[in-house]
């Protein structure tokens, strides 16, 4: 079983991210399971959300404590909340920064920053980074495949808007495959 | 078809497929996204039903009330606060023997206020006549409510049910669900055909008046029906696993029982995770089993009695309850306890995850530990730096 977390702000779409990761790889024929930190979202509060996947049936229901990835929506976090906590050795942790990292990541761990706040007000006009993020999850894991993460965005977004979050997760991907 | 979804909207969806008549229910976290999807299914014709507004839960339950006696399928939804709303309610609709099935999307009950899981608040309920299911998983917890119509409609019976499945691990998380078509529960649940309805051109009178020459039988037959729902929950569920192959036909589950030291006992999606716990403490040579707990009302004392004496090796029972009887103990651990009068093997209750607290895997390892060391009846995580 591999599990992720995500750290965000509430309005910064975790939850939402968390879900559609959990569909993708659901379409790639894995037992996923997707889930909030269930708290009192309020916006710009830090939340997170999970993602479990395995080949057979997940029982578990407990939190994620010690994730193989780790997202972390905004880098603000970091000073606040100890978002590496658990990180398996060998795992993947992705960072939104538009900054050189200036933290510490557990030994071990690789990794990815990516500036997802440019990538989506360029696509979006909105500051909102979880689609992008997702494009950069796909590309550094492996867990899902674009093309499904394609349809589960057309699944959630409608026209317009479903085209520009597919446009900013694609500049993400690419971003991190050309970098790997 | 097995798809990916929140457990909120498979259970809605699988209330849609049970055609209801009457929904009637007032939204409260973390129930709320079910009676969203299902005011949008009524609102957009996918379901052929009265969805009637209410002001609060005592309403909502009672606009339920009326139109089962009026011969309707009802639904209705809620959990914590809500439920805690509709106590005299729920008492009448079980006296009154009107079917209605609602989900319980189980909460803590305040004060505190907390919005989080446990089961204090259908545990609470657990004297009001009504059949109580408990989900492991969003599959169960989708299919339960099939079950829960057939079995409470069903005229031997005729007694509402809570489908309670945990609140927010439940039903805020996505995962696979097959759900079934709308062909395939037509075939298992026909139409609501109650012998007896509100009806002004031949009138009756519903949970009328009793006087102490009646009450006492009147109770009687109630708990009669309650007791034998046991045999209907039997073959409804027998038909639901010939149909669609999965089997609730037990009202109790055995995982590992048959060569287990120390038994748990525990309800809900707890027990997904005990399981994962158990898998794991047997390959460190610890023999751990667990007895899952599917209905709780009716009790099935009968089937946890036959079980924990399959478990011939069983040594010590830990019986896991989010809720407690206050002053008295956890009701899992409390008829459990019942159901083995007269055995010799020690039942350690735990009451543990109220209120939310997560329950992990080293959790439920620590209390095979203190179980194996006899140290039981506690309440099990108790953060010492804050009493």
């Amino acid at each position: 079983m591999r599990e992720l977390r995500i750290h965000g702000r509430g309005g910064q779409g975790s939850v939402t991210a968390a879900e559609l990761i959990a569909v993708a790889a659901f379409e790639g024929g894995v037992f996923a399971q997707a889930f909030p930190a269930f708290g009192v979202e309020r916006r710009g509060a830090p939340v997170q959300a999970f993602v479990r996947f395995d080949n057979i049936k997940i029982r578990k229901r407990s939190q994620v404590y010690e994730p193989d990835y780790i997202i972390v929506q905004d880098s603000t976090l970091i000073k606040d909340v100890n978002v590496f906590l658990g990180v398996k050795p060998g795992g993947i942790v992705i960072v939104n920064t538009e900054k050189k990292p200036d933290f510490k990541i557990p030994e071990g761990v690789k990794l990815i920053t990516i500036d997802a706040t440019s990538i989506a007000l360029k696509a979006l006009g909105l500051p909102i980074t979880n689609t992008t993020l997702m494009g950069a999850f796909a590309a550094a894991t492996g867990e899902i495949q674009f093309a499904a993460l394609e349809n589960a965005l057309k699944h959630r977004f409608k026209g317009e808007l479903a085209t520009r979050n597919i446009a900013a997760a694609k500049t993400a991907f690419d971003v991190v495959k050309g970098a790997a | 078809m097995l798809e990916i979804t929140e457990g909120s909207h498979a259970v809605a969806e699988a209330v849609r497929l049970c055609r209801p008549q009457v929904v009637s229910a007032y939204p409260i976290t973390p129930q709320t996204h079910i009676v969203e999807a299902l005011a949008d299914f009524v609102a957009n014709g996918k379901l052929d039903a009265e969805y009637i507004n209410v002001e609060n839960e005592f309403s909502a339950l009672s606009a339920c009330v009326g139109a089962s006696a009026a011969g309707s399928r009802t639904y209705s939804a809620t959990t914590s606060q809500g439920l805690a709303l509709m106590f005299e309610v729920c008492f009448n609709a079980a006296g009154m023997r009107l079917p209605i099935v609602m989900s319980i999307a189980n909460r803590a009950l305040g004060a505190p206020l907390s919005i989080w899981n446990d089961m204090q608040d259908s545990i609470s309920l657990r004297d009001a006549g009504w059949l109580q299911f408990y989900a492991e998983d969003n599959q169960e917890a989708t299919d339960l409510h099939y079950i829960a119509y057939r079995v409470s409609e069903d005229q031997k019976v005729l007694l509402p049910s809570f489908v309670c499945f945990d609140g927010f691990i439940l039903s805020h998380t996505y995962e696979p669900v097959d759900m079934l078509t709308q062909e395939d529960v037509d075939k298992y649940l026909p139409p609501f055909n109650p012998p007896e309805r509100l009806d002004a051109s031949d009138p009756v009178s519903f949970g009328m008046y009793a006087t102490p020459e009646y009450y006492l039988e009147f109770r009687y037959e109630h708990d009669k029906a309650l007791k034998d729902a046991r045999e209907v929950i039997a073959k409804a569920g027998k038909e639901f696993a010939a149909l669609f192959g999965r089997d609730y036909s037990a009202m109790v589950e055995g995982y590992k029982l048959d060569d287990a030291e120390t038994v748990i006992v525990a309800m809900g999606s707890i027990c997904g995770t005990v399981k994962d716990a158990i898998d794991e403490m047997r390959t460190e040579g610890k023999k751990v089993g667990l007895l899952r707990i599917r209905v709780f009302r009716p009790f099935p004392s009968e089937d946890v009695a036959k079980f924990i004496k399959g478990a011939t090796q069983a040594k010590r029972i830990a019986v896991l309850d989010k809720n407690i009887s206050l002053g008295a103990k956890g009701a899992t651990a409390l008829e459990v306890k019942d159901a083995l009068y007269g055995s010799t093997v020690p039942v350690w209750n735990y009451i543990l995850g109220l209120g939310g607290r997560d329950v992990r895997k080293k959790d439920i390892k620590e209390i095979v530990a203190l179980a194996d060391k006899g140290q039981g009846d506690q309440f099990f995580g108790l953060r010492k730096e804050v009493l």
